[in-house]
């Protein structure tokens, strides 16, 4: 339909063009003592939950965390958990959780149209990294890539996010400014600031109508 | 935000063709008030209606002729009140639109920028101080949308309201909400309209006031007539009628 | 019941009719009321600080403004860059040529079954039904959307598509369409059967189809948000996607987003943010496990270039899409959305629906105001609506050839001519007004109630007293100068 494309173009060239207009100053700034406060706080009031940890410590604090929730796609025994084995956290899951059969670890290394059986049905959680966050919104930055898909975040019912206390932003500007995104964005970036929530029933709150019904962001400090 | 201006010494009233018509009394009630603050009231007598009507249902000729009528009966350049808010921001806000490219258009926008809403210009440029005479009575307040989204004025007849001893102010639970009168809109989808003022209605019924005040006396025809129509106890009229009545006994 | 009305006033032939039908629901009025409070709450919650809120909307607004002034460039550039990513571009003049482009994309890959993520110009264009005429279905993931598709029903809101519905009316039809679903009305096991009954048709889904919110000149990257994550699931899971926008929804640079986003999101729900903000900017990579093998970006024009071509009129193509026009509408609130028999009811469809559809079929619905001014107060880019819609009420009532406007001068009245005449002739000449008042307050109570206007007027009103003299005659015997 290039016809299409010229005619739209030509008639769009047509109109007498109208003014453009600078842009007016904009911004919000938070100061960096209070981000990461803020980034909790508002991603609690988001039904997310926020606890904080350090590099060496979080898979075992992890591993408690999934213990005392129990499986929830009614696997035999335990909770099985997608990771990304390709990445450091994920080797370090893997080097942690030797010792902790009652937690599967499923690697998600392989395409979708092969894995999508197990997870669309059959993964309680999976664990991602994050390329930072921010403060004024309580949102998470994902940069999925080759080694940690796209669909870790979203179709199991836990999705637990890693975030570095220093990578949290002030707002999303800063974020896209300091990360200078323009330069070269993924196939998907993505925004999260809560589990998958709905109300358009009644305008009553649900949580988990498509993606996870729970969201554990886990801070390491350092 | 309309910038306050110096108390003049002349100014002009502009009387409404609603008030003309409908509610005579509250236009002198107007004029009276800022009589008694030591200023000089001008009522060109070449005056008619702002030109809304027509403008609003898309007459934009007639609108700007009438209009250029209004902006000719006005000449010197002492500020123009008008005590309803609905045809003040048809003054201020339509009319350099109106008069865009019109030989006269410099003259509009300078008719425009004089053009004051009356309980503002009674709080901000006369600072009227009060004194109520009245027995006690508890009353409502409902702005125009005009009044609150194109003029700015929001707190200032509340504030005349609050400053008098003996009323008691009670404000609407919906304060922004449109009263349904809309000029032609009323007669053209009478249903829609008839249940948004049958919700006015019965949030001014909800406050227990005596009387519901209003700026504007579209609404207030509007009201008036909705309220007797379903039997709703209360009166309705125009602030500046009550105040004239509290204050000075007339 | 709510929905049934709902469905037959969208029959009734104009929007008086269709309104009258829609007030007479009691339960209708208190859904509507109800949403639209709880939305006008959250919104303002949302913009404590009016000096925020004027320097955040200015932004957004010139963002806007700047998006349409360089409106051909950047769909250029948008094109270029989309190309040099991976997806594949397609222009649309008609919403007939997006409906035959889309069902050629989705044919060529053997599609048979469409999940779609929410989208208001595939609501537009009438995609469904056309793909359901060659054998592909297409089945909405959103709640919503979900909900109004197993009606049969159209959105009544641009937000929230089933907003007339109740949790009742939400129960009764899941057990009626959904096998095996007993009656529940609690909402979290509604909201789970959703899930359980969506995710399989995710899976066995062959191509996803979703909207766009902003689309980025300069990256070539399309920007959704949304809640619910099935517009993410849209745009992954299946392995072809297709994206379908409005030509006037693309911006100049990534750093437009922050702002425009959060005026989307804190006007539309109230929300600082939604859960999710997707950034798509390619198909699947090489050695990437997961999204969609291709992806087509529809550009859709449906009658915006013409309105593009009218410089006031074109800033009805600043709008984001966002609802709060509808929210804060008394209107609206009243009606609700089927009422404007229109893919986008409310003070946006009231001056976007008339442009696209032409004056002749919507003509009517720049009237169906009170010109309140709501809207334009609360809209996060400054659409002057009030403003669009007399604009629309003039080209409506007057033949124009210059017009640009479809079907302007539809609504001619050589009556409504004469009466502007006259009014014009009795305002604008002194003596005749003085003349015109005087007769007025002396005889005008003797007008019969059942005068035209005068009865619509009465209909909910009593009739208006006459004053027994006008003011311009009172003030003279006052002593108040008069010159
Ligand atoms: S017109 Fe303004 S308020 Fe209405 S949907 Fe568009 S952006 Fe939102």
């Amino acid at each position: 339909m290039s016809n299409a494309r010229t005619a739209i173009l030509d008639r769009l060239r047509a109109a007498r063009p109208a003014p453009l207009p600078v842009l007016p100053e904009w911004s919000v700034t938070i100061p960096p003592a209070e981000r990461l406060n803020r980034f909790s706080e508002r991603l609690e009031a988001s039904h997310a939950e926020v606890v904080t940890s350090t590099s060496g410590h979080w898979p075992s604090l992890l591993a408690e965390r999934l213990k005392a929730r129990g499986n929830t796609q009614g696997s035999a025994n335990g909770s099985s958990v997608h990771y990304p084995p390709g990445t450091h956290h994920g080797r370090c899951l893997a080097d942690a959780w030797t010792d902790k059969p009652e937690l599967r670890l499923v690697a998600y290394d392989q395409p979708v149209e092969v894995l999508k059986d197990t997870l669309v049905h059959r993964v309680d959680a999976a664990v991602t990294a994050t390329r930072g966050g921010i403060a004024e919104t309580g949102t998470l930055i994902l940069w999925p890539s080759a080694e940690e898909p796209r669909l870790m975040s979203l179709l199991p019912p836990l999705h637990v996010a890693l975030v570095e206390a220093k990578e949290i932003y002030g707002t999303l500007t800063e974020a896209m400014m300091v990360q200078n995104w323009s330069a070269g964005l993924p196939t998907n970036a993505l925004l999260i600031s809560g589990p998958s929530k709905t109300a358009d029933i009644e305008q009553t709150l649900a949580y988990g109508v498509h993606g996870p019904k729970e969201l554990l962001v886990i801070v390491l400090d350092p | 935000m309309i910038p306050i201006p110096e108390k003049p010494d002349t100014f002009y009233f502009f009387g409404t063709c609603l008030i003309d018509l409908f509610y005579p009394e509250a236009g002198l009630a107007g004029m009276e008030l800022l009589r008694r603050q030591g200023i000089r009231v001008v009522f060109p007598s070449g005056q008619s209606c702002c030109g809304q009507p027509a403008r609003n249902c898309g007459f934009a000729e007639e609108a700007r002729a009438v209009a250029r009528q209004q902006v000719q009966s006005f000449p010197k350049p002492w500020p123009i009140v008008v005590p309803s808010g609905s045809c003040a921001g048809m003054m201020r806000e339509h009319y350099p639109e109106l008069f865009a490219g019109e030989a006269d258009e410099a003259e509009a926008r300078a008719f425009a920028g004089r053009v004051y809403e009356l309980t503002w210009f009674l709080v901000h440029v006369c600072k009227i101080a009060l004194s109520d005479r009245g027995e006690p009575v508890r009353v409502t307040f409902h702005g125009s949308c005009h009044s609150q989204r194109e003029m700015g004025v929001r707190e200032e007849p509340r504030a005349l309201l609050r400053d008098l001893a003996n009323v008691t102010f009670v404000d609407l639970q919906r304060p922004a909400e449109c009263c349904g009168f809309g000029g032609t809109f009323s007669v053209r989808l009478p249903a829609v309209s008839g249940a948004m003022v049958a919700d006015k209605v019965a949030d001014i019924a909800a406050t227990g006031a005596a009387e519901v005040l209003s700026g504007d006396c579209g609404c207030l025809l509007n009201i008036s007539g909705a309220m007797a129509k379903s039997g709703t106890p209360g009166r309705a009229r125009h602030i500046a009628e009550f105040l004239m009545e509290r204050c000075y006994g007339k | 019941m709510g929905s049934n009305l709902a469905t037959s006033a969208a029959t009734a032939p104009d929007f008086a009719a269709r309104a009258s039908i829609a007030l007479a629901d009691d339960g209708l009025r208190r859904k509507f009321r109800r949403a639209m409070d709880g939305l006008m709450t959250k919104r303002a919650a949302q913009f404590p600080d009016p000096e925020a809120w004027t320097s955040l909307r200015a932004r957004g607004a010139a963002i806007r403004r700047r998006s349409l002034a360089r409106l051909p460039q950047l769909l250029e550039q948008l094109e270029t860059r989309c190309r040099a990513n991976g997806i594949q571009v397609h222009w649309a003049e008609t919403s007939a040529d997006a409906d035959r482009i889309i069902q050629g994309i989705l044919t060529d890959h053997g599609v048979r079954t469409l999940i779609k993520g929410k989208s208001m110009v595939s609501e537009e264009i009438h995609l469904n039904d056309f793909l359901a005429e060659h054998s592909i279905s297409a089945v909405e993931s959103d709640l919503g959307e979900f909900v109004i598709q197993l009606a049969h029903e159209t959105p009544s809101h641009i937000i929230m598509p089933c907003i007339h519905k109740s949790k009742e009316d939400v129960a009764t039809l899941f057990r009626d369409h959904i096998p095996n679903q007993a009656y529940t009305d609690d909402v979290d096991a509604l909201t789970a059967t959703a899930r359980r009954v969506l995710r399989e048709q995710f899976a066995g889904a062959d191509a996803g189809l979703s909207g766009v919110n902003f689309a980025i000149a300069e990256t070539g990257t399309l920007c959704l948000v949304e809640n619910e994550g099935n517009g993410r699931l849209s745009t992954t899971l299946p392995p072809l996607h297709v994206a379908v926008m409005g030509l006037e929804k693309v911006v100049e640079r990534l750093e437009d987003v922050p702002p425009l986003l959060s005026l989307l999101t804190r006007s539309a729900t109230g929300q600082a943010i939604t859960t999710y903000v997707n950034f798509i900017s390619s198909p699947r990579k090489e050695g990437e496990q997961d999204g969609p093998r291709e992806v087509h970006l529809v550009l859709l024009d449906n009658g915006r270039t013409r309105i593009f071509g009218d410089p006031q009129l074109q800033e009805t193509l600043a709008c984001i899409r966002c609802g709060a026009c509808m929210n804060h509408c008394p209107v609206y609130t009243r009606v609700g959305g089927h009422a404007y028999d229109a893919v986008y009811p409310g003070p946006i469809g009231k001056i976007l629906t008339p442009q696209i559809d032409g004056l002749a079929t919507a003509g009517d619905l720049p009237h169906a105001s009170s010109l309140c001014g709501a809207c334009g107060e609360v809209c996060p880019v400054a659409i002057p609506i009030p403003n669009l819609l007399v604009r629309l009420r003039g080209e409506a009532a007057h033949q124009n050839s210059a017009s640009t406007v479809m079907g302007a001068g539809a609504r001619h009245s050589s009556v409504e001519d004469w009466v502007w005449r006259g009014w014009r002739l009795m305002h604008q000449v002194p003596l005749f007004y003085r003349v015109a008042t005087r007769v007025l307050t002396r005889i005008g109570n003797a007008m019969p109630a059942s005068l035209p206007m005068l009865n619509a007027w009465t209909s909910v009103r009593t009739k208006p007293r006459f004053a027994r003299r006008p003011l311009n005659e009172l003030v003279r015997s006052r002593g108040f100068d008069h010159e």
